[in-house]
């Protein structure tokens, strides 16, 4: 498979700032793949989010040194206009990211169709199509500013996916959602990787990220602590030095483990803990 | 001390919306309550009616003897505070310490209380490192600490936070629980709304559920989440630490960590 992102030795400095916020970082993204960003806040989730969208340092200006390559393209070589089309980015609090120049909801997530010049026709179908897969389909009418912090999280989903990118940067699409909610969206994200995106995503919920994340990227102040799949980064002990949120269950686990309870082998998901202590029962049974 | 007592409140929004259906909650002072539930349940409309950002349209409120009808946003919040969901909604200085001072200053404290509660609210919630920052220039989990200690730094007897844990790491996780353990040394009432179950049970025993405008239940921790009809009505899921119980079949009643890890270790033994 290909890469669709590469970096290489990525560091980062804004503007004003005496330190870097993103120091020697590198890795690569495969097409289609899922990759969860992980770190405390102020790790540089964002930032690298920034970097990758070309935000850093097309918009934000300050020193970029290294590489960021999209689709084989240096990062400082595109447009910010065309990175747009490529790669969709849907932001932390979903009340920055919301126009606020259209009045209804359905207007909101057909406005960055409209700016690229997409036929009338085309946009409604695309929008309506979008508005049932989101689950939104009855806010239609509404004001934006008028939505609850969960109703605008799934909004500002909407009117990127509309877009179609190739890339879908998400950072922290659920921190105000209900765990229903929660889940829907995963839902989303799991179709778009079903249809070929590549999905980086940032998210504190470690049980989610087991459950449908392919890899993961560790940040811890600025530099790349780890990467690799998911179960691999989650049961290497160096994880717990970062004082990051495990999975519940890996915690119960280690926790286990700490109070004289063998496990089979570390579980990432709560339906493989019988697993991880069944045959230590049967085996007791012996 | 300030008991909150809500008789039989409904409210709609001015446009016709009804968010709450006659809404009955009784809070003694110094307690500790969890109010979970569905987007759209109307938490925040409950949280705000107690704080009197909004007043009933049926139904009375009564915060300690005042009816939040009679009396001013101000003169209520005096005793009852109220943290806003999105802390945008709430920061309006640009450095924090002008932002926390706001507060107490406003409540005619002398400038001696005003220093000493800013500083220990700003302690509290360690933001104080940032001080210098402009808010708008700290992450939002940050800017969430600002706005509490904002609240706190007044020192009413009732604290509203409205989804402390939305976009909270680990390290932000437990200063919410250390201000928790910090704020029932000092009896005060807390009332959280939040969408982490896992806090939820790990931290609170009187649970609201909240669902289609109205109170489902309102009772201890263990009798909801392993309760069919209600996690089904009010469309909750519970925590990870309950779905482990049920998936190594051990006794129903399970809800913190250290329950469960209990109840394994005991069956390994067996």
């Amino acid at each position: 498979m290909k890469n669709i992102i590469e970096i290489k030795n990525m560091s980062y400095r804004y503007p004003v700032s005496d330190d870097f916020c993103l120091k020697n970082i590198t890795f690569s993204i495969q097409k289609g793949a899922f990759t969860a960003i992980v770190g405390n806040n102020g790790a540089g989730k964002t930032t690298l989010c920034n970097a990758i969208r070309g935000f850093v340092p097309h918009f934000y200006k300050g020193e970029l040194a290294g590489e960021v390559i999209v689709d084989g393209k240096q990062i400082v070589d595109y447009q910010l206009g065309q990175l747009g089309e490529k790669i969709g980015y849907v932001f932390q609090n979903p009340f920055s990211q919301i126009s606020g120049v259209k009045d209804s909801v359905f207007n909101e997530v057909a406005y960055g169709l409209e700016n690229l010049g997409v036929p009338v026709d085309e946009i409604i179908q695309k929008v309506e199509d979008v508005l049932k897969l989101v689950n939104i389909e009855h806010l239609r009418g509404k004001n934006p500013f008028e939505l609850s912090g969960g109703q605008r999280q799934r909004v500002a989903l909407a009117a990127i996916i509309v877009m179609d990118p190739d890339i879908l940067v998400i950072d922290e699409p659920t921190s105000q959602l209900d765990p229903i909610g929660t889940e829907d969206i995963f839902d989303v994200i799991r179709l778009m990787k079903e249809r070929g995106k590549t999905v980086l995503l940032v998210e504190h919920k470690m049980d989610l990220i087991a459950e449908y994340a392919d890899n993961i990227l560790v940040l811890h102040e600025g530099a790349l602590v780890m990467q690799g799949p998911v179960r691999e980064v989650f049961s290497d002990p160096k994880y717990a030095t970062f004082n990051i949120q495990y999975p519940h269950v890996t915690e119960v686990a280690l926790n286990l483990i700490d109070i004289g309870v063998p496990l089979k082998f570390i579980p990432i998901r709560n339906e493989e803990l019988p697993k991880a202590l069944k045959m230590e029962w049967e085996e007791n049974n012996d | 001390m300030t008991n909150l007592n809500i008789r039989n409140v409904s409210y709609s929004y001015p446009d016709g919306t009804l968010a709450l259906e006659d809404f009955c909650l009784s809070i003694s002072s110094g307690e500790r309550i969890a109010i979970i539930g569905q987007n759209g349940a109307g938490k925040t409309t409950a949280v705000k009616l107690m704080n009197g950002l909004l007043k009933p349209t049926k139904g009375n409120i009564l915060v300690g003897d005042m009816d939040t009808k009679e009396y001013t946003t101000a003169q209520i919040s005096r005793k009852v505070g109220y943290v806003f969901q999105n802390p945008d909604d709430q920061i309006f200085h640009n450095n924090i310490e002008s932002e926390v001072r706001f507060g107490p200053k406003n409540m005619g404290f002398n400038e001696e209380q005003v220093d000493k509660l800013t500083n220990w609210a700003m302690d509290l919630c360690g933001v104080k490192n940032y001080n210098d920052e402009n808010p708008y220039n700290l992450p939002y989990s940050i800017r969430k600490f600002v706005t509490i200690a904002s609240v706190l730094a007044m020192d009413s007897d009732v604290i509203i936070l409205d989804e402390p844990t939305a976009g909270q790491d680990k390290v932000g996780l437990e200063r919410l629980v250390h201000i928790l353990k910090v704020l029932e040394e000092k009896r005060k009432t807390v009332i959280t709304i939040t969408h982490d179950m896992e806090f939820v049970t790990e931290y609170f025993d009187r649970i609201v559920v909240m669902a289609n405008r109205k109170i489902v239940v309102d009772d201890n921790v263990d009798q909801i989440f392993y309760n069919h009809e209600v996690l089904e009505m009010s469309m909750l899921k519970p925590p990870a630490v309950t779905k482990m119980a049920k998936l190594l079949s051990l006794s129903d009643g399970i809800t913190t960590q250290a329950q469960l890890l209990a109840a394994i270790s005991e069956k390994v033994k067996q």
